[in-house]
């Protein structure tokens, strides 16, 4: 079959000696930064792009799938020995994990999270070459309008689902957009949004504002309100399971990998509804229910199979689609551009290469994330003792560098820190990062499909609604839109039906959490 | 299983009224983009009936409105939850004796960094932000920090062909 010999012209690519050591290093740096709090993968590869511009495509995201998956790991390690997690994806890990630890039963903690993330990364993996290749045909018949339908949703629904306040999403989702106007009209090359500043014609670089939001103002806002006292690691071992744990963390393993992949390539599926859905069915089908709250190991099996699983499946859109729908994708997809590579369903055409290798080298990442890091467990727990002042100055110090060595321009910095200062704010505010992110990303291609639709129609508004595709997305949009109204107005369930005011914005107050609040 | 309870809730009126900034935060931004779009001149074009101006004024709008409807949140009692994290404390307020001085010491980094060169400012900037993070072993710190500026600065001529600005050291290095 064509997919499975592209696949295989991808190993050849991924396997050549020089990317072997692209994959160990990412799969390494990824754990690293996943185990030490403060750091996440979306961080990573925003400080690793300036440096990786001068290595070849295919081998920076060889890299960045190592850490992509890497950091996966890394962040349930932390979950389960400190049971502070750092990533809303692993809080159920942590649940269960944190409590085996406490009982002595880190080690096979450790062990069930490491094989459940193989498993189903590889299952995910393998569903992503089955997958994305149908996503691109079906997406090549689309026109701008569907596409341009499609982006819409996409921008939506991570801003009004994820998260906690949707008008705080929407509210992080203007300013994102904001920032991805400035610098000169595509179209007729006037300038937006510079005020004159010579320095900012051709736009805010995507590095200097991931590296800003994520870095610069994770650094600040936990600098902020930084822990004083010590947090109390759990020692661990070699991580191993015995024959009764292996019996108990399979079928869980395969239902998480069930849960994930799907939600993962959904837009705005994240990760933590297919982990608490995996934790809540394991809870109900264990044979063992008396456990679950004092350390059941399939509490740990079901959920971090899902959360990898979901990390796969995020790359069905991100590939075929050109769309993020999580924080590392979207750095990711702006590696791409920093790249000249245009994302999209032509990617699989003009780059068969890189796409390829990207994919053959998740699988190997897989593999050598479960032999390195079995043996390395003991030393990842060591990592946690870093010194919080040398780890945050790091991180700052790291930010700086890869922000001025895009352009070697003071004026970057200045940039970064304003930016910084912004993601400070959203972070003390309760405003979400990712729509920001999403919104310099994703507005500009936005506009670009606006434009070019309208154009096709010759300013007719109705071309915007001349494919059925696009009218039918646009539907769904109109649904997530209109959700939290619906279920406010109908009578019986709403909780707030004295105040009719209230019902009219589609304001969420902080009552109000979304799907995953009561069990 | 709410496990993302607020914990921050010691001086709710005071997080209330500084809340109220973000929402001005927006309308100013939201004024920005309307004003600086309305500036742009549109010239009739067949190829692009959409213009420039149409997707600011879009944005802008939404940021005012946004901007509104969260003043009208946060004065109905509205509260945006603050991010935790594995080394957040939210209980503890904010420490501005550990952010003025690490936001001084990269403002510091931005002035200088052209004048003394990446290795003397980069290593000012870890050292002064260790010591602002709460490090109190200036000489360690200081080695630590001109090794991590000379490591980077070879690093990154040698590895990725990128010359740092040497700086008052132009000739040294």
């Amino acid at each position: 079959m064509d997919v499975w010999s592209s696949l295989l012209d991808g190993f050849s690519t991924a396997l050549t000696p020089m990317n072997m050591l692209y994959a160990l290093v990412g799969v390494l740096l990824g754990t690293a930064v996943g185990v030490l709090p403060g750091l996440g993968p979306a961080m990573t590869v925003a400080l690793l792009l300036p440096v990786t511009f001068a290595l070849e495509p295919a081998s920076a995201f060889i890299m960045f799938a190592g850490i992509y998956y890497g950091g996966m790991y890394g962040g349930s390690t932390t979950s389960i020995l400190l049971n502070t997690p750092g990533e809303s994806s692993s809080v159920v890990t942590a649940i269960e994990g944190h409590k085996m630890a406490k009982a002595g039963r880190a080690a096979q903690a450790l062990a069930t999270a490491a094989i459940g993330s193989f498993i189903a990364g590889t299952i995910g993996t393998l569903l992503l070459v089955v997958c994305a290749p149908v996503v691109v045909k079906f997406a090549i018949s689309l026109g701008n309008p569907s596409y341009l339908a499609i982006m819409v949703l996409s921008l939506l629904a991570v801003t009004a689902v994820l998260g906690k306040s949707r008008l705080r999403g929407f509210c992080a989702l203007g300013l994102g957009l904001a920032v991805g106007l400035v610098g000169s009209d595509p179209v007729t090359g006037q300038q937006r949004l510079t005020f004159g500043m010579p320095l900012l014609v051709d736009g805010i670089d995507i590095v200097v504002v991931a590296v800003a939001i994520f870095a610069v103002g994770e650094a600040l806002w936990v600098a902020a309100h930084l822990r004083r006292t010590a947090a109390h690691v759990i020692p661990v071992g070699q991580p191993w399971m015995g024959k009764q744990d292996w019996k108990r963390s399979w079928k869980p393993w395969l239902r998480g990998t069930a849960y994930g992949f799907p939600f993962g390539a959904l837009p705005a599926g994240g990760a933590e509804i297919p982990t608490f859905l995996s934790y809540v069915t394991e809870k109900r089908l264990s044979k063992h229910p008396e456990e679950f709250g004092h350390g059941a190991i399939e509490g740990v099996a079901g959920p971090e199979a899902a959360n990898n699983a979901s990390a796969a499946g995020t790359l069905v859109p991100m590939l075929s689609l050109g769309l993020p729908t999580n924080a590392t994708a979207a750095v990711m997809l702006a590696a791409f551009t920093q790249y000249g590579i245009q994302p999209g369903p032509l990617l699989f055409d003009r780059e068969p290469k890189l796409v390829w290798a990207l994919i053959a080298s998740l699988f190997i990442g897989n593999v050598l994330l479960l032999v390195i890091n079995l043996p390395l467990a003991p030393a990842w727990a060591k990592l946690l003792q870093i010194p919080r002042p040398y780890l945050y100055a790091g991180i700052v110090f790291f930010a700086t560098l890869g922000a001025y060595s895009v352009n070697l321009q003071a004026f970057d910095l200045a940039i970064l820190l304003v930016l910084g200062l912004l993601g400070f704010l959203m972070r003390r505010f309760g405003l979400p990062v990712l729509p920001l992110v999403l919104g310099v990303i994703l507005g500009p291609r936005l506009e670009q499909q606006l434009r070019t639709s309208l154009q096709l129609s010759q300013g007719n508004i109705s071309g915007l609604f001349s494919e059925p595709l696009a009218i039918a997305v646009y539907v769904i949009v109109a649904l997530v839109l209109a959700w939290p109204l619906a279920r406010r107005l109908r009578p019986g369930t709403s909780r707030c039906t004295i105040d009719t005011q209230q019902d009219a914005g589609p304001d969420v107050d902080a009552g109000d959490r979304g799907k995953v609040s009561s069990s | 299983m709410n496990t993302t309870a607020t914990r921050s809730g010691t001086r709710p009126r005071r997080q209330n009224r500084a809340e109220l900034g973000v929402g001005l935060l927006l309308a100013v931004v939201g004024a920005a983009v309307v004003v600086d779009a309305a500036r742009l001149n549109v010239p009739y074009s067949q190829s692009d009936p959409v213009g420039p101006r149409t997707v600011p004024f879009i944005v802008g709008g939404l940021l005012l409105v946004c901007a509104v409807t969260l003043t009208v949140n946060v004065l109905r009692g509205g509260r945006g939850e603050a991010e935790e994290g594995e080394d957040v404390d939210l209980s503890a307020p904010t420490e501005w004796r550990v952010v003025l001085p690490l936001l001084g010491a990269f403002l510091a980094n931005i002035l200088l960094i052209d004048v003394l060169g990446w290795v003397i400012s980069g290593a000012m900037l870890f050292w002064g932000s260790a010591w602002a993070l709460g490090s109190r072993h200036p000489v360690r710190d200081a080695g630590i920090s001109v090794a991590l500026a000379l490591v980077t600065f070879y690093g990154f001529y040698v590895g990725l062909g990128i010359l740092l600005p040497a700086g008052v050291l132009e000739g040294v290095l």
